[in-house]
């Protein structure tokens, strides 16, 4: 049992710290899709919901666990959307943000 | 291969997902993708969960999916691109409140006098942790959506109410890991929902965004001790994988907006007599109110035009025809750029967004730092909606609870026009004096009517 809580504490410290590393350097226009992405993946939360309410013994066990899969649901799927149409306002012009940072090396201005 | 075996595969296969995505998320290039891949890698995962041998109530559990489906993607369609931040803020909520729900859950379904003292302790972090995101999800959508004041809430005897709470949960939790007690856990999770208000409450309205980011890395922290009440692997990776990124997210935002993140926290309860106190007397003094008609001659025969779109914009869903004016504007030679701060609107990053929306060329768009440096050789420097990002008191007023945030600045442009729908301050709730300043001509009204008679006034000078 301890062992199982070891290995559980493993995972936890070294997701801790990929979480950490994995983003680095996130440009400010790309702040708030990244926060709402990250809201969609513990969304996850939802496989959670399912266990609890896929182990109820009483009622009032499935009736918490229905509204926690509810509620872990409308996290993934509202997540996922709004991630979704707020990075679609870049789609059109891909390769217009590779450009602008391009850009910010040369000086100077069109005039 | 055990049916255990693969099931955890899957979870393993959504796990790596996940930390793909995260990465992807994080460069212009492949944030699309990214998401895509992390929805993947979650149907993968509640599809795997589905499999799970024992797993009973099944049709309770599609019933509830469906549910949560036909209420959530309207709502995440429908809903305008300016009310987003607001719909990050009540996702996240419901996230919370889950993991909040799950924890409990799974304590009352044990036998109490059996669980180990680290089970309890998980479950307590996990109710307490995940009641406090939802219940600060919750004020922050209020927050935003403007169902509430906007300005940071203080009253009387506050700093006293948030100890005692603070020390209440503190109690209950030490008792609950002596006892076990299950109505004590309940009584937990109402004080944790209180604490969750309390603590939103203060904040002022332009800082929400980074605290939206900081209650979404908490909930990430919720979910992972939810995963450990619940031995599941993909919970805790996921979860702390929110829970340290969102925690590095929050504080490149707060960096965005130069300031700490305590400050941002915990300054209103200093900052209230000085946002409050000393402007009786500003609402004599006087600005100046133009027409659009001599605006529009102004701007036509400028040589450099910077626009400095802000939340009014997007409220007025003005932003394809500030497009309109820039065209009108280079067609007549004259020089034109936007001006971003990197957290005008309620979001870092909306305006880019909402102007990308409207086929605005990336190479009009100027970051602060890059605008900044030629403001002073601006002729027009016109604030579309914008107030607390072009407010001087954030170099100039110590006291003020903005002072400290990097700002556009409009100040150094020959002349500044302002198109605001009234005097109103702006989101931070603090006057602005640049509204007073001689250089300052005033347009009211709606920012896209304003717009529109810009554009046919410029088009006719």
């Amino acid at each position: 049992m301890t062992n199982g809580l070891l290995e559980l504490f493993t995972i936890f410290v070294l997701a801790g710290f990929v979480g950490y590393e994995v983003i680095s350097k996130v440009p400010s226009i790309l702040h708030t899709p990244l926060m709402s992405g990250s809201n969609a993946i513990h969304g996850v939360v939802v496989v959670g919901s399912m266990i609890v309410l896929g182990g109820a013994h009483t009622g009032a066990e499935e009736a918490l666990g229905f509204v926690a899969v509810v509620l872990g649901t409308l996290n993934v799927v509202g997540g996922f959307v709004v991630t979704d149409r707020m990075l679609q306002m870049f789609k059109s012009r891909q390769p217009a943000p590779r450009g602008g940072e391009a850009r910010k090396a040369e000086p100077g201005d069109p005039s | 291969m055990s049916r255990g075996t693969a099931i955890d595969l899957c979870y393993l296969v959504a796990a790596i997902g996940f930390i793909v995505a995260l990465k992807g998320l994080s460069s212009p290039r492949h944030a699309r993708a990214g998401n895509l891949l992390a929805a993947g890698g979650m149907a993968l995962a509640i599809g795997a969960t589905f499999a799970r041998s024992g797993l009973a109530h099944i049709w309770l559990i599609v019933v509830a999916m469906v549910i949560g489906v036909a209420v959530g993607v309207p709502v995440a369609r429908l809903v305008k691109m300016t009310a987003m931040p607001q719909m990050v803020a009540a996702f996240n909520g419901v996230g919370g409140g889950a993991a909040a729900v799950i924890s409990v859950t799974e304590f009352i379904g044990s036998d109490a006098k059996l669980v180990a003292t680290y089970k309890v302790l998980e479950v307590v972090f996990g109710v307490l942790v995940g009641a406090v995101s939802f219940a600060g999800s919750a004020i922050a959508f209020l927050k935003l959506q403007e169902l509430m004041a906007t300005r940071p809430i203080t009253y009387p005897g506050q700093q006293q109410i948030n100890a005692l709470v603070g020390l209440g949960i503190l109690g209950i939790v030490v008792t609950i890991l002596v006892t076990s007690s299950t109505p004590l856990l309940w009584v937990l999770l109402g004080l944790s929902l209180v604490l969750g208000v309390i603590f939103v409450l203060p904040i002022g309205g332009a800082d929400v965004p980074v605290l939206i980011s900081l209650l979404n890395s908490f909930t990430g922290l919720a979910v992972a001790a939810s995963g450990f009440t619940l031995d599941s692997n993909v919970l805790v990776v996921a979860g702390t994988l929110v829970g340290a990124s969102g925690m590095l997210l929050t504080r490149m935002m707060s960096t965005a907006m130069g300031r700490s993140l305590p400050n941002i926290l915990f300054s209103a309860f200093g900052a209230v007599v000085t946002a409050t106190g000393g402007e009786a007397g500003d609402a004599n003094r006087s600005v100046r109110t133009g027409t659009p008609e001599d605006v529009g001659t102004l701007l036509a025969y400028s040589r450099k035009v910077v626009i400095v779109p802000g939340y009014g914009l997007a409220v007025a869903q003005a932003q394809h025809t500030a497009k309109e004016l820039a065209d009108a504007l280079l067609e007549k030679g004259v020089d034109v750029f936007y001006a971003i701060h990197p957290v005008a609107g309620r979001m870092p990053g909306h305006m880019n967004v909402l102007l990308a929306e409207a086929n605005v060329p990336y190479e009009e768009l100027k970051e602060m730092e890059e605008a900044n440096p030629e403001m002073s050789t601006a002729d027009v420097a016109l604030v579309v909606g914008a107030n607390d990002t072009v407010n001087p008191a954030a170099r100039n007023a110590p006291g003020s609870p903005i002072y400290g945030m990097p700002i556009i600045d409009a100040d150094q442009a020959e002349n500044i026009v302002f198109l605001k729908r009234s005097m109103r301050p702006g989101f931070a709730g603090i006057d602005n004096d640049l509204l007073y300043d001689p250089k300052t001509t005033m347009l009211f009204g709606d920012a896209k009517d304003t717009l529109q008679k810009l554009v046919a006034a410029v088009k006719k000078a």
